[in-house]
């Protein structure tokens, strides 16, 4: 099955490949997969707590070379987002960009996944509710 | 320089040798007469080829030429094998005994017989991938007409003790099927030595061409009958009716006429090129592991498990390089390998399995060239991987609760 060049692209260039440290209260990390699934994404955001917006993001994935450009896409379209922006990303907007096939499209599920339990975290982190339906930005501090 | 993509897969097939196709050409244009034509030269001539072949075969395996039926394959082989000793013989017993790393061309015609009122006993295999004989004695019953053992297996290329089974078999008066796709013309196989009663063999899997494969049934001692499997011209002795492919029949005996002469030399020959490839590799990588057996194993054959980097992962970082994965990232399942399975390889180091399999025309260096790719690469993927980092950190992701998906 051939790969599409942007799968390719990501897989020989990921982009925000590494840690931010997991204490620093303006850092989300998810955590999703399993490696009996051959699955496992790490991805994380950091918030700036003044204007809401993610500042930067990055990744780990242990998976297929799908798996390895879906979080690696994740992490360019997480920047600059505010949280609220970030909890709309889709799986199917990501199959598009990277032509997954429909073999690959639980990459696409998974990070998804990943972006939302980052999120998660950096909410249980800020001791706030998860976002509400109002497009506030999210109360920093607490 | 080394001409890319390489080649490292022989175990799923084999390029078909220059020599083999050269033998088989004629047989396509000239000589292209029907081996069952009895009244005319085209026909005479056929046969000739036919008979040769047979008897090219047979030498490779300590057989005789009229014991050799021709089929499109081994799977064919196989499913004659055994649906045609189930049919046959069903008023002495219906109890099969096979193992857990056959290949599926054993291992789903079991599972048809099974549903069809057999009963069939697939033994586990130790942390090698090996069967042993008295496993076999003990699972036998008063029923047991047949045991089917796989001679190397295909993912990891452990060998069986075959002739230890052929024994207990010839002692108890069961059948004997062995696959012996991946061991023919790699590893020295004798039916008479090994007490075997029916054996599967494919062309492709020894340089030769794809469509063909026979099946080796025992003529005396004891004689075995088969139940064809389609009705028509009665030919092979009635066992498998259909018009011989005399191009591709005369193709696999050439490759067998091969194998048996260059076997000794190439067998070391490609057992260098293998050690020259897993020294490479597993001397520059920590927490790499081979599966299958360190010894018993085919020549060419070295199934590697990179901890903390998934294999399809890896397969895409040596795209140059043709490989296969014990993942199964790809298909519809997200199970790993059974045969990893059963040697109790966890998921996770089955996820990250890669099957390299060295074969007649691969170079040393090539086997350099992907020794220093998949350092790389597998470097690369190791400091992009989570998991890896959670091991650096201390952290056993042993005793993390993942949630499956």
């Amino acid at each position: 099955m051939p790969y599409s060049d942007k799968i390719l692209e990501h897989y020989n260039n990921p982009r925000n490949v590494g840690s931010f440290d997991a204490k620093d209260p303006d850092v989300g990390t998810g955590l999703v997969g399993a490696p009996e699934c051959g699955d496992v994404m790490k991805l994380q955001i950091r918030v700036n707590p003044s204007t809401g917006l993610i500042e930067d993001a990055k990744f780990k994935t242990f998976g297929c070379g799908s798996a390895i450009a879906s979080s690696s896409l994740a992490t360019e379209w997480l920047k600059g987002k505010t949280v609220d922006e970030a909890m709309g990303i889709k799986n199917t907007q990501i199959v598009e960009e990277l032509a997954l096939p429909p073999v690959k499209v639980h990459c696409s599920v998974l990070a998804e996944d990943a972006i939302k339990a980052a999120i998660k975290n950096f909410h249980d982190k800020q001791d706030v509710e998860a976002p509400a339906e109002s497009r506030e930005p999210v109360a920093v501090g607490g | 320089m080394v001409k890319l993509p390489i080649y490292m897969d022989n175990n799923s097939t084999t390029r078909t040798d220059p020599r083999v196709v050269d033998a088989m050409l004629p047989y396509f244009t000239e000589k292209f007469g029907n081996a069952a034509s009895r009244s005319h030269p085209f026909g005479w001539e056929a046969e000739a080829a036919v008979e040769e072949a047979r008897d090219q075969i047979a030498d490779l395996i300590g057989a005789s030429g009229k014991e050799i039926i021709f089929t499109s394959g081994a799977t064919e082989s196989a499913n004659l094998a055994l649906k045609g000793v189930a049919a046959m013989y069903k008023k002495k017993g219906n109890h099969f005994i096979s193992t857990a790393v056959e290949h599926k061309c054993v291992l789903d015609p079991l599972k048809r017989l099974e549903r069809e009122g057999c009963h069939v006993t697939i033994l586990p295999v130790d942390k090698f991938g090996q069967v042993h004989p008295e496993q076999v004695r003990e699972a036998m019953t008063d029923k047991t007409v047949l045991v089917s053992v796989i001679a190397a297996n295909n993912e990891i290329g452990t060998i069986n003790p075959v002739k230890g089974i052929g024994a207990v078999c010839k002692e108890k008066g069961v059948l004997f099927h062995v696959d012996a796709v991946q061991s023919v013309g790699k590893v020295p196989v004798d039916v008479e030595e090994m007490g075997i009663d029916l054996l599967s063999l494919s062309g492709h899997k020894v340089y030769g061409p794809k469509g063909v494969g026979a099946l080796y049934v025992r003529k005396k001692n004891p004689r075995v009958r088969l139940e064809p499997m389609q009705d028509g011209g009665g030919h092979e002795r009635g066992m498998r009716s259909g018009t011989l492919a005399v191009p591709f029949i005369v193709g696999l005996g050439a490759a067998c006429d091969i194998a048996r002469r260059e076997m000794p030399e190439e067998s070391k020959k490609t057992f260098a090129l293998r050690e020259r490839l897993r020294k490479g590799i597993m001397d520059k990588l920590p927490e790499t592991y081979l599966n299958g057996h360190p010894t018993e194993r085919l020549p060419g054959n070295a199934n590697i498990s990179f901890a903390y980097v998934e294999g399809e992962g890896l397969m895409m970082g040596i795209k140059d390089v043709a490989v296969s994965s014990g993942s199964a990232c790809t298909s519809a399942s997200l199970e790993p390998s059974y045969v990893l399975r059963a040697l109790g390889v966890g998921d996770e180091l089955a996820h990250s399995s890669i099957r390299f399999g060295l074969g007649r025309f691969n170079t040393e260096a090539e086997v350099d060239y992907v020794v220093d790719l998949v350092v790389r690469e597998v470097s690369r993927l190791r400091e992009m991987s989570p998991l890896f980092e959670m091991v650096q950190q201390g952290i056993d992701i042993t005793k993390i609760e993942w949630a499956a998906h």
